[in-house]
């Protein structure tokens, strides 16, 4: 009984450490006070900032928008790599998963100074075309949609791909019917992974985005150095409804999984 | 058209030789030349014989050894009681240690400074400090997620058979738990000690002003100083191979750990 107190002391501290920040931020949105700890009245104000001034309005969409179209772009060949890797022969195979191990293990800061170096500095291209910053971003995701499409593919019994031939199919057909439902879960993980990864990337945004265009992190960044309070004030805001919507996400995608596994036992039985 | 499931792999190789090989390689090239082309050791030799730079070294592995050692003491605990814990409880708790690993980093680091302000008055008084709470703050779940995983997978009949044959709780945990544990322990590491070596963003937010390995990289970064900026990038890329080398054969297993966590 004391050691299960102790425990739960333990979780709800680390717990409390993790949240009580977010919480307190959140409590404070909803006042017009413009510091934690001054106490002020109820007030919508932030939101209203948040919501209706356009350059924040810009700067939200733009980050999302980048997030998704890197993260449907690094889905797609990270999961073709991955099939392809994982079907060829021991050196392939090999080189695959060395190149990719490179931007997981490396410092973003370096992914980001040497991808800025050859593509601005020695092939001259353009930031404003967003050519560096949507493949900085491509490059980010798509090496861990190859680590979590791989395991699936090992999971497979290979059995099912030849007896699809056996039966007729040309190997295109088992390709969409039999090896890509199967690894479907790890593909929508890799995606929704490479989503958060996009979002919450600072340095290779930093090195390869446009002067003009701005990620809610290199915003909220450069709004920290500045004094302008409304500004301040509104990110409060931003953060609160982010937190909310992940947590309704994180929430809804457990419920998913588990009815995912409940079907899954089913039909094994 | 004759089709093989490997040539599918073709546009992510391709993609990978141009954009993660081909800007390594210019990096080590910009490394060791100088402005008019010419090789030279000139930007390797200063970086290790100037006192600044060797300072800011020295400052990031503290940082980055605070930073993990903090990390590990308040993720490995956390992780095994989660990963001992029963019931439906257990996958929602589990979510909660997670879930901030989803909120933008830096949205997280306004709010933990906004009270640290509140507390502390002005964070300017404690930079050393504040920036490894800061950072411990961000990188905490990396911490946790590969322990649990570990943790969670460790056979118990294994400290139950150490307990029957007359261990008591300390020798079981120091003999079969935590050797059993060593691979989450170091693939938690390599996720923790090179991002705390390299984020300056934390570092400025908390308003400290002493320069840590990223920094440097920006700061040659804003001054056009592209050789001196891939000399700190080798240095890095060093620094990570031994790593690397150091946790080879636990590496993999951990990163696809990371990649399957949804």
């Amino acid at each position: 009984m004391k050691k299960s107190i102790v425990s739960a002391l333990l979780l709800g501290v680390v717990l409390l450490f993790l949240y009580l920040p977010i919480v307190i931020l959140a409590v404070y949105s909803f006042t017009d006070s413009t510091t934690i700890g001054a106490i002020r009245h109820f007030s919508l104000s932030n939101y209203r900032v948040l919501f209706t001034t356009p350059e924040l309005k810009h700067m939200i969409g733009g980050t999302f928008l980048l997030a998704i179209g890197s993260a449907l772009l690094a889905t797609l060949l990270g999961t073709l790599g991955a099939i392809g890797a994982f079907y060829s022969r021991r050196v392939g195979k090999t080189t695959i998963s060395i190149l990719n191990q490179i931007p997981v293990i490396n410092a973003d800061v370096v992914t980001a100074f040497s991808l800025c170096i050859m593509l601005v500095v020695v092939c001259g291209v353009d930031k404003n075309t967003f050519f560096p910053l949507v493949i900085g971003h491509t490059i980010l995701c798509a090496p861990f949609v190859y680590l979590s499409v791989t395991p699936k593919l090992k999971q497979m019994d290979s059995n099912y791909y030849e007896a699809a031939l056996d039966l007729g199919a040309t190997p295109l057909q088992a390709l969409n019917k039999v090896i890509l439902p199967h690894i479907l879960p790890g593909i929508l993980s890799g995606f929704v992974l490479s989503i958060t990864l996009s979002l919450d990337d600072y340095f290779v945004t930093t090195y390869t985005k446009p002067a003009t265009f701005d990620t809610i992190s290199t915003y909220v960044v450069n709004a920290t150095k500045g004094e302008q309070t409304e500004i301040k004030t509104a990110l409060w805001a931003l953060s609160t409804v982010i937190f909310i919507i992940v947590v309704i996400a994180v929430w809804m995608m457990n419920i998913l999984a588990k009815n995912a596994e409940e079907v899954q036992d089913y039909e094994a039985i | 058209m004759y089709f093989s499931r490997k040539n599918l792999s073709i546009p992510y190789i391709i993609f990978l030789l141009a954009f993660v090989a081909a800007p390594m390689l210019v990096v080590l090239y910009y490394a060791f030349t100088n402005g008019e082309g010419q090789f030279t050791m000139t930007n390797f030799i200063g970086f290790f014989t100037s006192p600044n730079t060797i300072g800011t070294l020295l400052y990031s592995i503290m940082i980055a050894l605070s930073v993990t050692v903090l990390c590990l003491l308040l993720a490995y605990p956390s992780a095994y009681l989660l990963a001992r814990l029963h019931g439906h409880k257990k996958p929602i708790l589990l979510m909660l240690f997670v879930l901030p690993m989803w909120i933008n980093f830096t949205l997280r680091i306004t709010a933990l400074k906004e009270v640290l302000t509140t507390l502390e008055g002005n964070l300017a008084f404690h930079p050393f400090l504040n920036t490894v709470i800061g950072m411990t703050y961000d990188f905490l779940p990396f911490m946790i997620l590969p322990l649990y995983t570990v943790l969670e997978k460790l056979d118990t009949s294994l400290m139950e058979a150490a307990a029957d044959l007359g261990a008591n709780p300390v020798q079981v945990f120091l003999k079969v738990t935590l050797p059993l544990s060593v691979p989450g322990i170091l693939s938690g590491i390599t996720m923790v000690f090179l991002p705390a070596m390299t984020n300056y963003v934390v570092l400025d937010m908390m308003y400290n002003s002493t320069y840590i390995m990223g920094s440097l990289i920006s700061s040659y970064f804003s001054a056009y100083d592209w050789h001196n900026g891939s000399m700190i990038s080798i240095v890095l890329l060093l620094i990570i191979f031994v790593l690397t080398i150091a946790t080879k054969q636990f590496g993999d297993e951990a990163n696809e750990n990371r990649g399957t966590v949804l």
